[in-house]
């Protein structure tokens, strides 16, 4: 990124300064390397965000930002419906709700060893991934709707998991103001066979070891000790999420003009938050959210199962789960004043700070656990929120390591072979159906996931916790 | 030779076909979407579907005949090979003939959530060829 046309602010926050169309100032959080690094499309993406109706304070980007469609992945941006704010199909995406969970095993490295190719196998035969991969469960038209009202909370009372799980989600499983009526036959139709898989490209399931605590009494909150396994699961809503976001968008792209909206770029196509359509996606998205969350939590009984049978002693038991892509109606002070705004995160991770109303009682006083996925080779990182009211980016931080290269120069580069003979040298175990999948997502063709977390510290937008090393990874 | 290409995105892929009319240009375009997920020339062209799209313009047409090959892949697990497409006014008719995604033999690299608006174009180059383009999110 041409660092000239940016103001910096302090070492680590860059100021598109308010200009031609833009509504607010563009703020982006990122060490001069990984801002450097940055494609010049996050520039572009997070200043036509700034032009969008009803923006609040400022268009942000995480410093995983890197290029995306409509909004940068990373991108943080709030809106308010008393000020003819509106809301983006674009600015959530069409994997709604993708999130992580993270999942205590009570088991160390040494439990695992001698079985951890028997472990990955189990795993990778329980858990659908990959493309055309199905789920065991068929939901009727009604058992689909009631999925889609009470997410995670519908999956425990079908007898996938614990009640106790459920109050260590975001929005304790279950998201309100769900409107399944606002999700077409189509979307429903592309969810039939995929309730409970995967799905594939930066999706998967690693059982992970602690491999350094950063902040041991955050860390004891959370559960974590030095050497505990771990097993974390990134995916989404599924078919679900991605034909809502194709159908809103489409929809949204063409009612633009006729509500008075100028898209600076088709692919933010937006709806006031209190027309018809606007509320009706709300309702749809919200829908998809209970999706993402059930999807997860049939994923997380699947993973039980696979450890009851390798290793007995397990006990799996949730630390918690986020969710990346979204658009959720919170209250945040701005200027002094609280507000109740709209606030989307596309590649982006809600990060409550201490004593938030919404955090469960067990994390009130640490602050929410921020779930960071890396990529298969490296680390994954957990981190703590620490805004108070008035914090950055409407209490925001990262979601991941984020691309540094496409898939097309990551296919030139590596062999899928080479790259998972390479990683089981370093005992770290890949399951997945495809050896080009493994190739598309080689760990060199992402950022560096301890830089990422390292500026969401320096930034003040969430502490770093612990370390998380893959031992074993099923890819979709 | 391919009339169909790849092109780079951030996190995702573009796709892009050439042809010498617009019809051509889409099926070149969804050569190069079958192309994300595996090797068009390893797909069996043996089941047709039947597609049928009706946009407000031609770029969201493309978009929409994207989109509905993406539909169609997920819900019936199948992969296409070969297209016909014609296109009249505002209205895409189109076959197109695939089999059923066999992972020992496709080797699926990625499954793809959506065709998006970005990097969207459908024009005539200067050599009086029309390409058809957008990113598809994977």
């Amino acid at each position: 990124m041409d660092l000239s046309r940016l103001e910096r602010r302090s070492e680590i926050e860059w100021i598109v300064p308010q200009s031609g169309r833009m509504r607010v100032p563009a703020i982006i959080y990122a060490s001069e390397q990984l801002i450097a690094a940055m494609d010049d499309k996050v520039y572009q993406q997070a200043t036509q965000v700034a032009m969008l109706p009803g923006i609040v304070e400022a268009s942000y980007a995480m410093p995983d930002a890197h290029w995306g469609y409509g909004f940068p992945i990373g991108g943080v941006a709030a809106f308010d419906p008393q000020e003819g704010g509106v809301v983006s199909a674009g600015g959530v995406g069409f994997d709604i709700s993708c999130g992580v969970r993270t999942l205590h095993t009570g088991l160390a490295l040494a439990d695992i060893e001698a079985v951890k190719t028997k472990l990955a196998d189990t795993l990778y035969a329980r858990i659908p991934a990959g493309v055309g991969s199905t789920g065991q469960l068929r939901l009727s038209v009604q058992e689909m709707d009631e999925m889609l009202v009470g997410g995670a909370r519908w999956a425990v009372g079908r007898g996938y998991g614990e009640a106790v799980d459920l109050e260590l989600m975001e929005e304790g499983g279950c998201m309100a103001r769900a409107d399944p009526a606002q999700v077409s036959e189509r979307a429903k139709r592309r969810q039939r066979d995929e309730m409970g898989t995967l799905g594939s490209g930066n999706h998967y399931l690693e059982v992970q070891q602690v491999t350094r605590i950063l902040d041991p009494v955050r860390a004891q909150a959370f559960g974590l000790v030095l050497g505990d396994v771990v097993v974390s699961i990134h995916c989404g809503s599924r078919g679900l999420g991605h034909q809502i976001g194709t159908e809103y968008l489409r929809e949204m792209a063409i009612a633009a003009p006729a509500a008075g909206i100028v898209l600076p770029d088709r692919e933010l196509a937006c709806a006031p938050l209190q027309s018809r359509l606007g509320k009706r996606y709300l309702g749809a998205m919200r829908a998809a959210i209970n999706c993402a969350l059930a999807n997860r939590q049939i994923l997380t009984q699947l993973t039980r199962d696979a450890f009851s049978e390798v290793l007995p002693r397990a006990r799996l038991q949730l630390l918690y789960d986020v969710s990346h892509n979204t658009c959720k109606e919170e209250n945040h002070d701005v200027g002094g004043k609280p507000r109740r705004l709209f606030v989307h995160r596309k590649g982006a991770t809600r990060a409550f700070g201490p004593g938030h109303p919404a955090l469960p009682a067990a994390y009130r006083e640490s602050g929410q656990p921020v779930l960071i996925g890396g990529s298969m080779g490296t680390a994954s990182y957990i981190l703590a929120g620490m805004a108070s009211d008035s914090g950055k980016a409407f209490a925001s931080a990262c979601h991941g390591a984020g691309r540094s290269m496409s898939r097309h120069e990551a296919l030139r580069r590596w062999h899928g072979r080479a790259l998972v003979d390479d990683l089981a040298a370093r005992g770290i175990l890949i399951r997945c159906p495809s050896l080009r999948g493994v190739a598309e997502e080689a760990p060199l063709a992402y950022k560096d996931v301890t830089a990422v977390v390292e500026a969401s510290e320096l930034a003040g937008l969430a502490r770093v916790v612990a370390r998380l090393e893959p031992l074993i990874c099923i890819k979709g | 030779m391919n009339n169909w290409a790849h092109f780079r995105h951030g996190a995702d892929i573009g796709v892009r076909g050439f042809g010498a009319t617009r019809e051509e240009a889409f099926v070149q375009a969804a050569l190069a979407l079958t192309a994300v997920i595996t090797d068009p020339a390893l797909v069996a062209s043996m089941v047709p579907v039947v597609i049928a799209c009706d946009a407000p313009d031609d770029e969201l047409l493309l978009v929409d005949w994207l989109n509905a090959l993406i539909f169609e892949m997920s819900t019936r697990r199948m992969l296409f090979g070969r297209f016909e497409v014609a296109i009249s006014g505002s209205v895409l008719e189109a076959t197109a003939w695939g089999e059923t995604i066999d992972v020992e033999r496709h080797h699926p690299a990625v499954e793809v959530k959506g065709a998006t608006y970005t990097e969207l174009d459908l024009s005539r180059r200067p050599d009086g060829r029309w390409r058809a383009q957008c990113v598809v999110d994977v």
